[in-house]
């Protein structure tokens, strides 16, 4: 309440059906409306975003039938960022005889996001994992077998059974080709209409339901109105509201963001992943940051120096005694393989002391000298070279001799469009999939989930129950004269003019910089109701110096890619502050969302289920006030029990 | 460190282009080939010059995106390395360096550094997959495959797509990409019902995208940074000529 928003009525998912959780998904099934396949090619559905979410909805709906129309603002479907994911895909098929269950999976999976996540979807989640693994195989994915032919499989982070389906180090590329092939084949066929190199700017809602979007071609610069039966957002996660990100250079908010101005909820935006082993910065030209698997903690070990003054000396110089192994000193029985949240906070107040080392003093070393003596290079070079390779191809060091540095980075975010466990957004007809709804992790996602969520979501769910919208219609034919679509296609021209128009003297690209600095310093591993109170402030001004002074070159009738950053830029702006409002109404620390007053006596975060157990999820704040409205959704957790998690 | 490029500038695919140079002062040698260049295009927006474009999104060598033809080498002079994952390290104080688009009859240039690669997506569109509807999928263990297979596969599968060796190859030929995903789903028991057509079909979108054929050159293999050996090709010639005498 106060002064950042207003509280409205709660919410509710009404889609899921109640009972036995372990039939929930069955009985959806089963209740599910069926359109006749006959009838499906004369609806359309538009789906947005070609990455494993996108691009397995896309393919699954076209092979049922439908007629697709799919966007990306890459040029190619091959290419949207799912294609970076390294470790694996989860999936319950207890292979290892380990005593692997969906429940199980399901188990890790609510506690794993601290509580905060909507037991039916992250039950039903763990169902299909498994059907997941059988579709990929048969798509012709190489994931890693063993020598009798069958799948391999490692374990990861937060768990203690072997789970995770792996090809190398590039999973993620490996199931994203194969859901671009199939998605291809619909393209052979004409099933798919594909436009590559095309931004959705504006979602088009008629009588309150979605029924189209408004794009510009990248090349020519042309606006249209695309009208459909139904829309389906799967255009990615909002890590790159930080500037600086694991994510690739273009992943942005525009999509969710232009949905929930047009009154698409968006639920708990402040839960944001920080992963602890990147590549730290090297100088003010860093445009991005580099992941680096994390299965490098099993055999590294974290340090940094006990004194500051020694924080710039070669590591060489600096004895045992006087070196910190901070996370075997603090967690002595996880030691160094403590989940990602814990870790990358444990960075963090190390070099907030003074004892970061590198270039700015933000960062600590990854050792694998002992490694190295216990095992041999030859071993430490089979298990981990093509990382190695990696690290020193873009520092230039070579960490079989000097160790790693290593920093956290923004890599996911947990929060996104809100959804109920039809996947169905609350606009009806506006499905969201993928990183963009916030629907299975909670506060905090556990390795080798989000490749899981995107297939499920694409393949299983949504064509499920979009079926299910698009056969309680049919909808009325829109016109392009419609006044709502001529209304949406004005204001993206209008945003657009406007913003060619400013001719300042600041860069986009020195905005989105100082943006990042904001969030990343207020909003990032640590945030305090002063330090948030303060970025709001920031934020505002920034942006309102965005609008006076921004310089954007060039026309909007050509390729324009200063043109596409602003209208990006634009929107995290107004993300941002929503961000910051998210965390500063959370007055409770869980998963990625640290709240400095709400912490242990040792330091540890702090959870309030008596006052937090909901998903916030917000209004656009129209409206005099200017303030967003909070609606919350209660949590019941009917079969995981809220606990505290402890790894000392 | 002060460099100087010399870019390739054309406002649109029917202009002619022409190579312009820049000077870029102060470049930290950590910096990568594509921080240099945003450093010089922000100074190009505040110069009122119109900055110069180019394909990039992940940044860490994996999406594919990142396309220049750098000092005559495509990714330039690095082994096995995208552009994006090309760093200052390698140039010296003073260096002129040449940057490119791809250049191929089936990549047009759209603007300055960016080309349209959309030929590759037909390619795949045309039989680069294996037929497996959603939901028809058997159990993921009921076809075991001989790891030696499983993992060749891989090494082939691991192409990006990017484009490296069309602009290498003097005949702008595509073959090692159309080979490395014959190899990929043909090495695989799930990809055997459809391999003959599939080869067929694949060298037929090649050819009607107006690629090149192949002479053995091997440039392709050389710049692709995925390392994806020249071998692949001869494996497609095989099971091409298999495939033809089949349908004869």
């Amino acid at each position: 309440m106060g002064d950042f928003w207003n509280d409205g009525d709660p919410i509710a998912d009404t889609a899921a059906p109640e009972g036995p959780i372990e039939t929930r998904w069955e009985r959806r099934q089963f209740s599910a409306k069926l359109v006749n396949p006959a009838n499906r090619r004369k609806l359309t559905v538009i789906v947005v975003g070609t990455g494993l979410a996108g691009g397995s909805a896309a393919a699954t709906l076209a092979e049922a039938g439908y007629h697709v129309k799919s966007y990306c603002y890459q040029d190619s479907p091959r290419r949207a960022h799912s294609i970076a994911a390294q470790g694996g895909i989860n999936a319950a098929k207890n292979y290892r005889n380990d005593g692997d269950s969906i429940y199980r999976l399901f188990y890790d999976t609510v506690k794993g996001g601290d509580f905060r996540a909507r037991e039916s979807n992250v039950y039903r989640l763990a169902t299909v994992s498994v059907n997941i693994i059988d579709q990929c195989v048969a798509q012709g994915v190489p994931f890693a077998r063993e020598y009798g032919g069958l799948l391999d499989n490692r374990s990861f982070g937060g768990t203690q059974v072997s789970r995770t389906f792996y090809a190398r180090g590039q999973t993620g590329q490996q199931l994203l080709l194969g859901a671009y092939q199939a998605m291809e084949r619909q393209i052979g066929l004409g099933n798919i209409e594909m436009n590559a190199r095309h931004e959705m700017l504006e979602l088009i809602v008629v009588d309150g339901k979605a029924r189209g979007i408004v794009v510009r071609d990248m090349v020519t610069g042309e606006i249209t109105t695309e009208m459909a039966d139904a829309v389906v957002l799967a255009s990615g996660g909002y890590g790159n509201v930080f500037f600086l990100s694991t994510n690739a250079k273009g992943c942005n908010v525009t999509a969710s963001w232009r949905a929930h101005r047009k009154g698409a909820l968006f639920a708990n935006p402040c839960y944001t992943q920080i992963h602890p082993t990147c590549i730290p910065e090297s100088g003010t030209h860093q445009s991005k940051l580099t992941l680096m698997s994390e299965s490098l903690r099993n055999d590294g070990r974290v340090w940094v120096p006990k004194s500051s003054s020694d924080s710039q000396k070669p590591a060489a110089d600096i004895p045992e005694a006087d070196r910190d192994y901070y996370l075997e000193r603090i967690y002595p029985s996880f030691g160094n393989l403590v989940p990602r949240d814990i870790a990358s906070r444990a960075a963090k107040n190390v070099c907030d002391e003074g004892r970061g080392v590198g270039p700015g003093g933000l960062g600590v070393y990854l050792d694998f000298a002992d490694a190295i003596k216990r095992l041999g290079k030859k071993a430490v070079e089979a298990k981990y070279g093509n990382l190695f390779e990696m690290y020193q191809r873009i520092t230039g060091e070579d960490p079989y001799e000097v160790p790693m540095r290593i920093y956290p980075a923004v890599h996911y975010t947990m929060g996104g469009l809100w959804v109920d466990y039809d996947l169905q957004s609350t606009i009806p007809g506006l499905f969201v999939v993928g990183e963009a709804n916030f629907s299975d992790h909670g506060a905090n996602r556990l390795g080798a989930s989000a490749l899981m969520q995107g297939l499920g979501d694409g393949y299983f769910v949504l064509p499920t129950t979009l079926g299910n919208y698009l056969a309680n219609g049919p909808y009325e034919k829109i016109s392009e004269d419609h006044e709502e679509v001529v209304a949406a296609r004005a204001e993206v021209e209008n945003r657009i003019k406007r913003l060619l128009e400013i001719d300042g003297d600041r860069t986009v690209d020195s905005f989105h910089r100082e943006l990042g600095h904001i969030m990343w310093e207020y909003c990032g591993m640590e945030r305090t109701e002063e330090g948030l109170t303060k970025a709001i402030g920031l934020i505002r001004s920034l942006r309102d110096e965005f609008w006076l002074r921004v310089k954007v070159p060039g026309t909007g009738e050509q390729l324009n890619q200063n043109l596409e950053k602003a209208g990006r830029v634009a929107d995290f702006f107004e993300l941002a502050e929503l961000m910051c409002i998210d965390a500063l109404h959370r007055r409770e620390s869980c998963g990625g969302h640290f709240r400095g007053e709400s912490q242990t006596p040792d330091g540890e975060a702090l959870r309030h289920d008596d006052e937090f157990s909901y998903v916030a999820a917000w209004e656009y704040a129209t409206g005099d006030s200017g303030k967003p409205t909070l609606h919350k959704e209660q949590l019941e957790f009917e079969y995981v029990h809220p606990s505290t998690r402890s790894y000392k | 460190m002060d460099i100087k490029v010399r870019v390739w500038r054309q406002t649109d695919p029917d202009t002619a282009g022409k190579m312009v140079t820049y000077g870029v002062k102060d470049i930290s040698p950590d910096a990568s080939f594509l921080e240099m260049l945003d450093v010089l295009n922000e100074s190009l927006i505040l110069d009122g010059d119109d900055p110069i474009a180019f394909d990039h999104d992940c940044r860490e060598g994996i999406c594919g995106a990142c396309s220049m033809v750098i000092d005559g080498v495509a990714h330039g002079p690095e082994k096995a390395t995208t552009t994006c994952q090309l760093h200052m390290r390698h140039f010296s104080d003073g260096d002129v360096i040449d940057v490119e688009p791809w250049r191929a009859a089936a990549f047009p240039v759209i603007k300055d550094l960016v080309v349209d690669r959309s030929a590759f997506d037909h390619i795949i569109a045309s039989g680069g997959y294996i037929t497996a509807p959603t939901g028809a999928a058997p159990e993921a263990h009921a076809t075991p495959v001989p790891k030696a297979d499983a993992d060749l596969a891989f090494e082939a599968a691991t192409c990006i797509g990017c484009g490296a060796c069309v602009a290498a190859c003097p005949n702008g030929s595509a073959m090692l990409f159309t080979a490395a995903k014959v190899a990929h789903l043909g090495l695989m028991p799930q990809g055997q019902p459809e391999r003959d057509t599939r080869v067929i079909d694949m060298l037929q979108a090649q050819d009607d995208a107006g690629f090149g054929g192949c002479t053995n050159m091997g440039e392709c293999s050389q710049v692709c940074p995925k390392g994806i050996p020249l071998t692949l090709i001869g494996r497609l010639n095989a099971d091409y000529r298999k495939a033809v005498r089949k349908k004869i």
